[in-house]
Protein backbone atom coordinates (compact mmCIF):
# COMPACT_ATOMS: atom_id res chain seq x y z
CA UNK A 1 0.00 0.00 0.00
CA UNK A 2 2.93 2.35 0.86
CA UNK A 3 5.47 3.57 -1.41
CA UNK A 4 8.35 5.76 -0.74
CA UNK A 5 8.87 8.85 -3.71
CA UNK A 6 12.37 9.54 -4.39
CA UNK A 7 11.45 13.15 -2.56
CA UNK A 8 10.98 11.30 0.34
CA UNK A 9 7.37 11.61 0.50
CA UNK A 10 5.33 8.03 1.52
CA UNK A 11 3.07 7.74 -1.09
CA UNK A 12 -0.07 5.74 -0.48
CA UNK A 13 -2.85 3.96 -2.58
CA UNK A 14 -6.48 3.70 -1.08
CA UNK A 15 -9.35 2.03 -1.69
CA UNK A 16 -12.52 3.44 -0.81
CA UNK A 17 -14.55 3.18 1.17
CA UNK A 18 -11.29 3.00 3.46
CA UNK A 19 -10.97 0.64 6.59
CA UNK A 20 -10.37 2.13 10.17
CA UNK A 21 -6.83 0.75 9.74
CA UNK A 22 -6.02 2.54 6.86
CA UNK A 23 -7.45 5.72 7.98
CA UNK A 24 -5.51 5.30 11.04
CA UNK A 25 -2.05 4.04 9.39
CA UNK A 26 -1.92 7.80 7.88
CA UNK A 27 0.66 10.23 9.09
CA UNK A 28 0.96 13.83 8.20
CA UNK A 29 2.72 14.59 4.82
CA UNK A 30 1.38 11.56 3.62
CA UNK A 31 0.45 11.74 -0.20
CA UNK A 32 -2.52 9.79 -0.83
CA UNK A 33 -3.88 8.26 -4.05
CA UNK A 34 -7.78 7.59 -3.92
CA UNK A 35 -9.50 4.70 -5.91
CA UNK A 36 -13.78 4.23 -5.50
CA UNK A 37 -16.30 7.17 -5.10
CA UNK A 38 -15.65 10.67 -4.12
CA UNK A 39 -18.27 13.17 -3.81
CA UNK A 40 -18.20 17.23 -3.95
CA UNK A 41 -19.90 19.67 -1.61
CA UNK A 42 -19.12 23.37 -1.09
CA UNK A 43 -21.32 26.67 0.05
CA UNK A 44 -24.40 25.66 -1.77
CA UNK A 45 -24.75 21.87 -0.92
CA UNK A 46 -24.39 22.83 2.81
CA UNK A 47 -26.44 25.62 2.55
CA UNK A 48 -28.97 23.56 0.90
CA UNK A 49 -28.79 20.83 3.47
CA UNK A 50 -28.23 22.92 6.67
CA UNK A 51 -29.75 26.49 5.69
CA UNK A 52 -32.97 24.89 4.05
CA UNK A 53 -33.15 21.95 5.22
CA UNK A 54 -33.55 20.24 1.84
CA UNK A 55 -33.07 16.40 2.15
CA UNK A 56 -30.39 15.57 -1.07
CA UNK A 57 -32.86 13.00 -3.21
CA UNK A 58 -29.87 11.04 -2.75
CA UNK A 59 -28.62 8.74 0.41
CA UNK A 60 -25.03 10.56 0.45
CA UNK A 61 -24.14 8.55 3.38
CA UNK A 62 -24.16 5.52 1.37
CA UNK A 63 -21.76 7.14 -1.39
CA UNK A 64 -18.14 5.68 0.69
CA UNK A 65 -17.67 8.82 2.85
CA UNK A 66 -15.32 10.80 0.57
CA UNK A 67 -16.45 14.08 0.09
CA UNK A 68 -14.03 17.02 -1.80
CA UNK A 69 -14.70 20.76 -1.31
CA UNK A 70 -14.71 21.57 -4.92
CA UNK A 71 -16.26 21.78 -8.34
CA UNK A 72 -14.90 20.77 -11.34
CA UNK A 73 -14.58 22.23 -15.05
CA UNK A 74 -16.94 20.62 -15.99
CA UNK A 75 -19.23 20.67 -19.77
CA UNK A 76 -22.63 18.51 -20.43
CA UNK A 77 -21.70 16.85 -23.51
CA UNK A 78 -25.27 15.74 -24.36
CA UNK A 79 -27.68 14.81 -21.97
CA UNK A 80 -25.72 12.80 -18.91
CA UNK A 81 -22.83 12.29 -20.65
CA UNK A 82 -20.00 14.96 -19.15
CA UNK A 83 -16.50 16.10 -19.94
CA UNK A 84 -14.61 17.09 -16.38
CA UNK A 85 -11.15 17.44 -17.38
CA UNK A 86 -9.77 19.64 -14.49
CA UNK A 87 -10.98 19.72 -10.48
CA UNK A 88 -9.22 21.77 -7.88
CA UNK A 89 -10.12 22.38 -4.51
CA UNK A 90 -11.66 25.70 -2.71
CA UNK A 91 -10.68 26.79 0.85
CA UNK A 92 -12.43 24.79 3.31
CA UNK A 93 -12.08 26.66 6.45
CA UNK A 94 -15.37 28.50 5.49
CA UNK A 95 -17.67 25.33 5.73
CA UNK A 96 -16.20 24.44 9.78
CA UNK A 97 -19.12 25.05 11.03
CA UNK A 98 -21.27 22.84 8.98
CA UNK A 99 -18.76 20.08 9.68
CA UNK A 100 -20.17 18.56 12.95
CA UNK A 101 -23.69 17.79 11.26
CA UNK A 102 -22.34 17.02 7.89
CA UNK A 103 -19.29 14.21 9.32
CA UNK A 104 -22.00 12.33 11.79
CA UNK A 105 -25.09 12.55 9.77
CA UNK A 106 -23.39 11.56 6.52
CA UNK A 107 -20.79 9.12 8.13
CA UNK A 108 -17.31 11.14 6.69
CA UNK A 109 -14.07 9.41 6.76
CA UNK A 110 -12.28 11.70 4.29
CA UNK A 111 -12.71 15.62 3.79
CA UNK A 112 -10.66 16.84 0.87
CA UNK A 113 -10.24 20.12 -0.15
CA UNK A 114 -7.95 23.56 0.16
CA UNK A 115 -5.86 25.03 3.34
CA UNK A 116 -7.29 22.46 5.86
CA UNK A 117 -9.13 23.33 8.90
CA UNK A 118 -8.24 25.37 12.33
CA UNK A 119 -6.64 23.01 14.76
CA UNK A 120 -9.52 23.46 16.95
CA UNK A 121 -12.20 22.08 14.89
CA UNK A 122 -10.01 18.84 13.99
CA UNK A 123 -10.18 18.37 17.91
CA UNK A 124 -13.33 19.04 18.33
CA UNK A 125 -15.35 17.60 15.17
CA UNK A 126 -12.80 15.19 13.37
CA UNK A 127 -11.36 13.23 16.12
CA UNK A 128 -14.50 12.38 17.65
CA UNK A 129 -15.56 11.34 13.69
CA UNK A 130 -12.84 9.40 13.40
CA UNK A 131 -12.49 11.83 10.00
CA UNK A 132 -9.08 12.55 8.54
CA UNK A 133 -8.41 15.69 6.64
CA UNK A 134 -6.59 15.58 3.12
CA UNK A 135 -5.69 18.75 1.12
CA UNK A 136 -5.22 19.24 -2.41
CA UNK A 137 -1.40 19.69 -3.54
CA UNK A 138 -0.17 23.08 -4.60
CA UNK A 139 -4.35 23.89 -5.27
CA UNK A 140 -3.70 24.30 -8.85
CA UNK A 141 -3.13 20.88 -10.10
CA UNK A 142 -6.59 20.97 -12.28
CA UNK A 143 -5.01 18.48 -15.07
CA UNK A 144 -3.23 15.97 -13.03
CA UNK A 145 -7.04 15.38 -11.19
CA UNK A 146 -9.00 15.46 -14.22
CA UNK A 147 -6.85 12.61 -15.02
CA UNK A 148 -7.72 10.55 -12.07
CA UNK A 149 -11.45 11.33 -12.72
CA UNK A 150 -12.85 7.82 -14.63
CA UNK A 151 -16.58 9.37 -14.69
CA UNK A 152 -19.00 11.08 -13.75
CA UNK A 153 -21.25 8.56 -11.70
CA UNK A 154 -24.28 10.72 -10.47
CA UNK A 155 -25.22 14.62 -10.22
CA UNK A 156 -27.35 15.99 -7.70
CA UNK A 157 -28.93 18.91 -7.70
CA UNK A 158 -27.47 20.68 -11.03
CA UNK A 159 -30.70 22.50 -12.13
CA UNK A 160 -30.94 24.15 -8.38
CA UNK A 161 -27.64 24.93 -7.91
CA UNK A 162 -25.95 24.71 -11.37
CA UNK A 163 -22.43 22.96 -12.49
CA UNK A 164 -20.05 24.82 -10.37
CA UNK A 165 -22.55 24.09 -6.92
CA UNK A 166 -24.20 20.91 -7.65
CA UNK A 167 -22.98 17.60 -5.90
CA UNK A 168 -21.06 15.79 -8.27
CA UNK A 169 -20.12 12.06 -7.57
CA UNK A 170 -17.29 11.11 -9.56
CA UNK A 171 -15.49 7.87 -9.55
CA UNK A 172 -11.87 7.75 -9.87
CA UNK A 173 -9.17 5.66 -9.92
CA UNK A 174 -5.27 6.83 -8.71
CA UNK A 175 -7.04 10.31 -7.67
CA UNK A 176 -4.28 12.16 -5.95
CA UNK A 177 -2.03 13.11 -5.12
CA UNK A 178 -3.64 14.43 -1.81
CA UNK A 179 -1.94 15.46 1.01
CA UNK A 180 -2.83 13.99 5.03
CA UNK A 181 -2.88 17.39 6.65
CA UNK A 182 -4.69 15.97 9.66
CA UNK A 183 -4.58 12.49 10.76
CA UNK A 184 -6.88 10.45 13.30
CA UNK A 185 -5.23 12.28 16.40
CA UNK A 186 -6.27 15.65 15.11
CA UNK A 187 -2.35 16.75 14.33
CA UNK A 188 -2.45 19.21 11.76
CA UNK A 189 0.13 19.58 9.35
CA UNK A 190 0.15 23.48 8.34
CA UNK A 191 -0.25 24.34 12.21
CA UNK A 192 3.53 22.71 12.51
CA UNK A 193 4.03 24.94 9.54
CA UNK A 194 3.14 27.26 11.47
CA UNK A 195 5.11 27.01 14.18
CA UNK A 196 8.10 26.49 12.34
CA UNK A 197 8.09 29.54 10.03
CA UNK A 198 6.43 32.28 12.83
CA UNK A 199 9.73 33.31 14.43
CA UNK A 200 11.59 33.86 11.14
CA UNK A 201 8.56 36.02 9.93
CA UNK A 202 8.57 37.89 13.09
CA UNK A 203 12.32 38.61 12.79
CA UNK A 204 11.30 40.52 9.57
CA UNK A 205 8.98 43.08 11.36
CA UNK A 206 12.08 44.59 13.37
CA UNK A 207 12.02 48.36 12.92
CA UNK A 208 8.64 48.69 10.77
CA UNK A 209 6.15 50.31 12.61
CA UNK A 210 2.19 49.96 13.03
CA UNK A 211 0.65 51.79 10.29
CA UNK A 212 -0.26 55.33 11.40
CA UNK A 213 -4.53 53.73 10.55
CA UNK A 214 -5.55 51.34 11.74
CA UNK A 215 -9.05 49.01 11.12
CA UNK A 216 -11.39 47.69 13.35
CA UNK A 217 -12.05 44.07 13.60
CA UNK A 218 -8.36 42.76 12.13
CA UNK A 219 -6.25 40.67 14.15
CA UNK A 220 -3.22 42.63 15.68
CA UNK A 221 -0.46 40.23 14.72
CA UNK A 222 1.48 38.67 12.19
CA UNK A 223 1.60 35.00 13.99
CA UNK A 224 -2.11 34.58 14.22
CA UNK A 225 -4.06 33.34 11.45
CA UNK A 226 -6.51 35.85 9.90
CA UNK A 227 -9.03 32.55 9.16
CA UNK B 1 -11.16 47.64 -40.33
CA UNK B 2 -10.95 45.23 -38.35
CA UNK B 3 -13.44 42.49 -38.27
CA UNK B 4 -15.45 41.24 -35.64
CA UNK B 5 -14.91 37.30 -36.80
CA UNK B 6 -11.34 38.26 -36.69
CA UNK B 7 -11.74 39.52 -33.01
CA UNK B 8 -14.36 36.38 -32.19
CA UNK B 9 -11.30 33.36 -33.12
CA UNK B 10 -8.42 35.25 -31.18
CA UNK B 11 -10.69 35.85 -28.31
CA UNK B 12 -11.59 32.25 -27.80
CA UNK B 13 -7.80 31.16 -28.66
CA UNK B 14 -6.82 33.27 -26.37
CA UNK B 15 -8.79 31.49 -23.38
CA UNK B 16 -7.85 27.85 -24.64
CA UNK B 17 -4.43 28.85 -24.65
CA UNK B 18 -4.77 30.94 -21.43
CA UNK B 19 -6.54 27.72 -19.96
CA UNK B 20 -4.23 25.23 -20.88
CA UNK B 21 -0.87 26.54 -21.65
CA UNK B 22 1.57 28.06 -18.82
CA UNK B 23 3.76 31.24 -19.83
CA UNK B 24 7.07 30.02 -20.50
CA UNK B 25 8.95 32.56 -18.03
CA UNK B 26 6.37 31.01 -15.14
CA UNK B 27 7.37 27.41 -15.98
CA UNK B 28 11.22 28.26 -15.90
CA UNK B 29 10.75 30.57 -13.10
CA UNK B 30 9.09 27.66 -10.88
CA UNK B 31 12.07 24.74 -12.25
CA UNK B 32 14.47 27.25 -10.91
CA UNK B 33 12.40 27.23 -7.63
CA UNK B 34 12.61 23.72 -7.85
CA UNK B 35 16.05 23.25 -8.01
CA UNK B 36 17.20 25.00 -4.84
CA UNK B 37 14.36 24.44 -2.84
CA UNK B 38 15.28 22.21 0.41
CA UNK B 39 12.23 22.03 2.30
CA UNK B 40 11.26 18.29 1.67
CA UNK B 41 7.72 19.35 1.31
CA UNK B 42 7.60 22.95 -0.43
CA UNK B 43 10.23 20.82 -3.36
CA UNK B 44 7.57 17.90 -3.43
CA UNK B 45 4.77 20.88 -4.59
CA UNK B 46 7.11 22.14 -7.07
CA UNK B 47 7.10 18.92 -8.55
CA UNK B 48 4.12 18.64 -9.09
CA UNK B 49 2.81 22.04 -10.10
CA UNK B 50 5.30 21.37 -13.00
CA UNK B 51 4.01 17.96 -13.70
CA UNK B 52 0.66 19.28 -13.54
CA UNK B 53 1.47 22.13 -16.43
CA UNK B 54 2.84 18.80 -18.66
CA UNK B 55 0.05 17.19 -17.94
CA UNK B 56 -2.58 20.24 -19.01
CA UNK B 57 -0.39 20.86 -22.06
CA UNK B 58 -0.21 17.18 -23.32
CA UNK B 59 -3.97 16.72 -22.50
CA UNK B 60 -5.40 19.74 -23.61
CA UNK B 61 -7.01 20.18 -19.88
CA UNK B 62 -6.71 23.13 -17.95
CA UNK B 63 -4.21 23.75 -15.56
CA UNK B 64 -6.61 24.74 -12.79
CA UNK B 65 -10.11 24.14 -12.66
CA UNK B 66 -11.15 27.30 -10.67
CA UNK B 67 -10.99 29.54 -14.00
CA UNK B 68 -11.46 32.05 -11.53
CA UNK B 69 -13.05 35.38 -12.69
CA UNK B 70 -12.27 35.43 -16.30
CA UNK B 71 -11.54 39.33 -17.78
CA UNK B 72 -10.19 41.24 -20.64
CA UNK B 73 -7.50 43.93 -21.05
CA UNK B 74 -7.82 45.64 -24.40
CA UNK B 75 -5.20 48.29 -25.55
CA UNK B 76 -6.79 50.17 -28.34
CA UNK B 77 -4.99 51.66 -31.26
CA UNK B 78 -5.76 55.37 -31.38
CA UNK B 79 -5.90 54.89 -35.06
CA UNK B 80 -8.03 51.55 -35.06
CA UNK B 81 -11.42 50.57 -36.79
CA UNK B 82 -13.80 47.86 -34.93
CA UNK B 83 -16.37 46.57 -36.80
CA UNK B 84 -19.61 47.71 -35.31
CA UNK B 85 -17.37 50.09 -32.98
CA UNK B 86 -16.73 49.06 -29.18
CA UNK B 87 -20.34 47.67 -28.44
CA UNK B 88 -19.53 45.12 -30.87
CA UNK B 89 -15.86 44.39 -29.73
CA UNK B 90 -17.56 44.07 -25.90
CA UNK B 91 -20.57 41.79 -27.26
CA UNK B 92 -17.89 39.56 -29.03
CA UNK B 93 -15.22 39.31 -25.85
CA UNK B 94 -18.34 37.73 -23.87
CA UNK B 95 -19.52 35.76 -26.91
CA UNK B 96 -16.10 34.29 -27.38
CA UNK B 97 -16.37 33.99 -22.85
CA UNK B 98 -19.26 31.83 -23.17
CA UNK B 99 -18.32 30.28 -26.00
CA UNK B 100 -15.09 28.83 -24.33
CA UNK B 101 -16.55 28.16 -21.06
CA UNK B 102 -18.58 24.96 -22.86
CA UNK B 103 -15.86 24.14 -25.11
CA UNK B 104 -12.73 23.86 -22.78
CA UNK B 105 -14.74 23.49 -20.73
CA UNK B 106 -13.78 26.20 -17.89
CA UNK B 107 -15.48 25.85 -14.44
CA UNK B 108 -18.61 28.41 -14.54
CA UNK B 109 -17.47 30.59 -11.92
CA UNK B 110 -19.75 33.77 -12.14
CA UNK B 111 -23.04 34.10 -10.14
CA UNK B 112 -25.30 36.60 -8.99
CA UNK B 113 -23.83 38.29 -5.64
CA UNK B 114 -27.57 37.52 -3.94
CA UNK B 115 -29.64 34.98 -5.43
CA UNK B 116 -26.14 32.84 -6.52
CA UNK B 117 -27.94 32.27 -9.80
CA UNK B 118 -25.50 30.99 -12.78
CA UNK B 119 -25.86 31.27 -16.50
CA UNK B 120 -23.51 28.28 -16.57
CA UNK B 121 -21.48 30.56 -19.01
CA UNK B 122 -19.60 33.10 -16.98
CA UNK B 123 -21.22 35.80 -18.37
CA UNK B 124 -23.45 38.16 -16.54
CA UNK B 125 -23.67 41.77 -14.84
CA UNK B 126 -20.20 43.00 -15.34
CA UNK B 127 -18.76 39.62 -16.20
CA UNK B 128 -16.81 39.27 -18.10
CA UNK B 129 -14.81 42.24 -16.67
CA UNK B 130 -12.90 44.70 -19.74
CA UNK B 131 -10.71 47.02 -18.96
CA UNK B 132 -9.43 49.70 -21.65
CA UNK B 133 -6.51 51.66 -22.36
CA UNK B 134 -4.97 53.54 -25.18
CA UNK B 135 -2.41 53.94 -27.23
CA UNK B 136 -1.16 56.34 -29.82
CA UNK B 137 -0.05 56.05 -33.54
CA UNK B 138 -1.26 52.48 -33.73
CA UNK B 139 -3.87 50.56 -35.85
CA UNK B 140 -4.27 47.39 -33.79
CA UNK B 141 -6.10 46.40 -31.02
CA UNK B 142 -4.35 44.43 -28.45
CA UNK B 143 -6.40 41.24 -26.60
CA UNK B 144 -5.32 39.90 -23.71
CA UNK B 145 -7.36 37.33 -21.43
CA UNK B 146 -6.92 37.01 -17.85
CA UNK B 147 -8.08 34.13 -15.72
CA UNK B 148 -7.26 34.67 -12.18
CA UNK B 149 -8.76 33.33 -8.80
CA UNK B 150 -10.39 36.26 -6.79
CA UNK B 151 -11.33 35.14 -2.76
CA UNK B 152 -7.51 35.43 -1.67
CA UNK B 153 -4.00 37.69 -1.93
CA UNK B 154 -5.67 40.97 -2.41
CA UNK B 155 -5.50 43.83 0.23
CA UNK B 156 -5.97 47.52 0.36
CA UNK B 157 -4.30 50.01 3.32
CA UNK B 158 -4.92 53.77 3.77
CA UNK B 159 -0.87 54.72 4.13
CA UNK B 160 -0.07 58.26 5.01
CA UNK B 161 3.75 59.72 3.77
CA UNK B 162 4.71 59.64 7.15
CA UNK B 163 3.79 56.07 7.06
CA UNK B 164 6.48 55.81 3.91
CA UNK B 165 8.48 52.74 3.04
CA UNK B 166 8.42 51.29 6.14
CA UNK B 167 5.36 51.55 6.00
CA UNK B 168 4.73 49.84 2.40
CA UNK B 169 6.99 46.97 3.64
CA UNK B 170 5.16 46.52 6.60
CA UNK B 171 1.94 46.08 4.56
CA UNK B 172 3.83 43.54 2.03
CA UNK B 173 4.46 41.55 4.90
CA UNK B 174 1.31 41.28 6.58
CA UNK B 175 -0.26 40.06 3.19
CA UNK B 176 1.72 37.18 3.50
CA UNK B 177 1.39 36.32 6.48
CA UNK B 178 -2.42 36.84 5.84
CA UNK B 179 -2.51 34.55 2.83
CA UNK B 180 0.98 32.44 2.69
CA UNK B 181 -0.12 30.49 5.18
CA UNK B 182 -2.08 27.16 4.50
CA UNK B 183 -1.22 28.40 0.52
CA UNK B 184 -4.74 30.45 -0.19
CA UNK B 185 -2.93 32.26 -2.27
CA UNK B 186 -1.58 29.39 -4.17
CA UNK B 187 1.71 30.75 -4.45
CA UNK B 188 4.49 30.95 -5.73
CA UNK B 189 2.95 33.68 -6.40
CA UNK B 190 3.47 37.51 -8.47
CA UNK B 191 2.51 40.02 -5.82
CA UNK B 192 1.55 43.36 -7.54
CA UNK B 193 1.49 46.75 -5.90
CA UNK B 194 -0.33 49.78 -6.79
CA UNK B 195 0.81 52.71 -4.95
CA UNK B 196 -0.86 56.17 -5.28
CA UNK B 197 -4.18 57.57 -6.77
CA UNK B 198 -7.36 57.05 -4.95
CA UNK B 199 -8.27 53.33 -3.19
CA UNK B 200 -10.00 51.93 -6.33
CA UNK B 201 -6.93 53.08 -8.68
CA UNK B 202 -4.03 51.56 -6.60
CA UNK B 203 -6.08 48.71 -6.68
CA UNK B 204 -6.89 48.10 -10.04
CA UNK B 205 -2.75 49.29 -10.31
CA UNK B 206 -1.80 46.23 -8.29
CA UNK B 207 -4.13 43.56 -10.20
CA UNK B 208 -2.87 44.82 -13.46
CA UNK B 209 0.67 44.70 -11.90
CA UNK B 210 0.45 41.31 -10.97
CA UNK B 211 -1.07 40.08 -14.24
CA UNK B 212 0.01 42.11 -17.15
CA UNK B 213 3.64 41.88 -16.64
CA UNK B 214 6.13 38.86 -17.41
CA UNK B 215 8.59 37.66 -14.94
CA UNK B 216 11.77 39.92 -14.64
CA UNK B 217 10.24 42.69 -16.18
CA UNK B 218 11.50 45.99 -13.86
CA UNK B 219 9.54 49.06 -13.62
CA UNK B 220 11.70 51.75 -15.55
CA UNK B 221 11.95 54.26 -12.37
CA UNK B 222 15.14 52.98 -11.09
CA UNK B 223 13.74 53.97 -7.75
CA UNK B 224 10.70 51.62 -7.75
CA UNK B 225 12.64 49.13 -9.81
CA UNK B 226 15.19 48.90 -6.43
CA UNK B 227 11.92 48.13 -3.89
CA UNK B 228 10.77 45.56 -6.46
CA UNK B 229 13.63 43.60 -6.03
CA UNK B 230 13.84 44.42 -2.35
CA UNK B 231 10.28 43.00 -1.98
CA UNK B 232 11.52 40.17 -3.81
CA UNK B 233 13.82 39.18 -1.03
CA UNK B 234 11.33 39.90 1.52
CA UNK B 235 9.03 37.74 0.21
CA UNK B 236 11.53 35.07 0.11
CA UNK B 237 12.77 35.62 3.20
CA UNK B 238 9.81 35.10 5.20
CA UNK B 239 9.56 31.11 5.73
CA UNK B 240 7.31 30.46 3.14
CA UNK B 241 6.99 27.83 0.54
CA UNK B 242 4.06 26.78 -1.55
CA UNK B 243 1.12 25.63 0.41
CA UNK B 244 2.43 27.31 3.83
CA UNK B 245 5.14 24.75 4.08
CA UNK B 246 8.19 26.00 5.70
CA UNK B 247 10.36 27.14 2.43
CA UNK B 248 11.89 29.76 0.41
CA UNK B 249 9.68 29.69 -2.72
CA UNK B 250 7.13 32.01 -2.51
CA UNK B 251 7.48 35.09 -4.44
CA UNK B 252 7.66 34.56 -8.37
CA UNK B 253 8.29 38.10 -8.41
CA UNK B 254 6.84 41.61 -7.17
CA UNK B 255 6.01 44.22 -9.64
CA UNK B 256 4.83 47.85 -8.65
CA UNK B 257 2.81 50.51 -10.28
CA UNK B 258 2.65 54.37 -8.86
CA UNK B 259 0.03 56.71 -9.87
CA UNK B 260 -0.05 60.38 -8.38
CA UNK B 261 -1.12 60.64 -5.17
CA UNK B 262 -3.84 63.06 -3.18
CA UNK B 263 -0.55 65.40 -1.40
CA UNK B 264 -1.89 63.77 2.17
CA UNK B 265 -1.97 60.04 1.11
CA UNK B 266 0.09 57.60 -0.14
CA UNK B 267 -2.97 54.42 -0.63
CA UNK B 268 -1.48 51.04 -1.49
CA UNK B 269 -3.21 48.14 -3.25
CA UNK B 270 -1.65 44.89 -3.14
CA UNK B 271 -2.93 41.71 -5.37
CA UNK B 272 -0.97 37.94 -5.30
CA UNK B 273 -1.43 36.29 -8.71
CA UNK B 274 -0.75 32.40 -8.36
CA UNK B 275 1.08 29.94 -9.83
CA UNK B 276 -1.35 28.82 -12.19
CA UNK B 277 -0.24 31.92 -14.19
CA UNK B 278 -3.20 32.37 -17.12
CA UNK B 279 -2.93 35.33 -19.33
CA UNK B 280 -2.40 35.59 -23.40
CA UNK B 281 -2.57 38.24 -25.69
CA UNK B 282 -2.73 38.89 -29.11
CA UNK B 283 -2.32 41.66 -31.37
CA UNK B 284 -4.97 42.50 -34.27
CA UNK B 285 -3.60 44.54 -36.67
CA UNK B 286 -5.52 46.83 -39.02
CA UNK B 287 -5.32 44.43 -41.92
CA UNK B 288 -6.99 42.05 -40.40
CA UNK B 289 -3.48 39.87 -39.46
CA UNK B 290 -3.08 38.59 -35.94
CA UNK B 291 0.26 37.88 -33.30
CA UNK B 292 0.18 36.02 -30.44
CA UNK B 293 2.47 36.44 -27.74
CA UNK B 294 3.31 35.77 -24.03
CA UNK B 295 3.89 39.73 -23.28
CA UNK B 296 0.41 42.03 -22.26
CA UNK B 297 2.99 44.90 -23.06
CA UNK B 298 0.08 46.47 -21.10
CA UNK B 299 2.68 48.89 -19.27
CA UNK B 300 3.48 51.54 -22.01
CA UNK B 301 5.65 54.70 -21.72
CA UNK B 302 2.33 56.14 -23.05
CA UNK B 303 0.27 54.60 -20.29
CA UNK B 304 2.68 55.38 -17.91
CA UNK B 305 3.43 58.98 -18.81
CA UNK B 306 3.37 61.96 -16.48
CA UNK B 307 3.06 64.94 -18.94
CA UNK B 308 -0.11 66.37 -20.28
CA UNK B 309 1.32 64.86 -23.43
Amino acid sequence: MADQSPGGIREINLTLPASQEDIASLKLGDAVYLNGLVFTGREGVYHRIFEKKVTPPMDISKLGGATFHCSPAICEVSPGVYNVPSVTATASFRFAKYMPDFLERFGIQIVIGKGGMMPDVYKKVFVPNGTVYLTTVGYGLGAIYGRGIRRVKDVVWKEELGLAQAIWVLEVENFGPFMVESNVLGESLFEQANQEINPKLMALYEGLPEPALKRLGEVNSPDIEVL
Amino acid sequence: MIQAEVILNAARELNIQAAIEVPKDVQSKIEKMEEKETNRLSRYVLGKILENYDAATQDRRPMCADTGLPRYYVKLGNDAVVEGGLVRLEKTLRQATADTTASIPLRPNRVHPFSRKDYNNNVGIHAPTVDYSLEPDADWVDLTVVHKGGLFGGDYRMLFPADGIPGLKRFFLDSIAEFLRRGMSCQPAVIGIGVGGTKDVCVRLAKEASCLRILGDRNPDPEIAALEEELIDLGNSAGFGPMGFPGNSAVLDVHIEAAYAHTGGMPVGIQQFCYAQRRKTVRIFGDNTTRYRQDPGWFTPYYRRDTIE
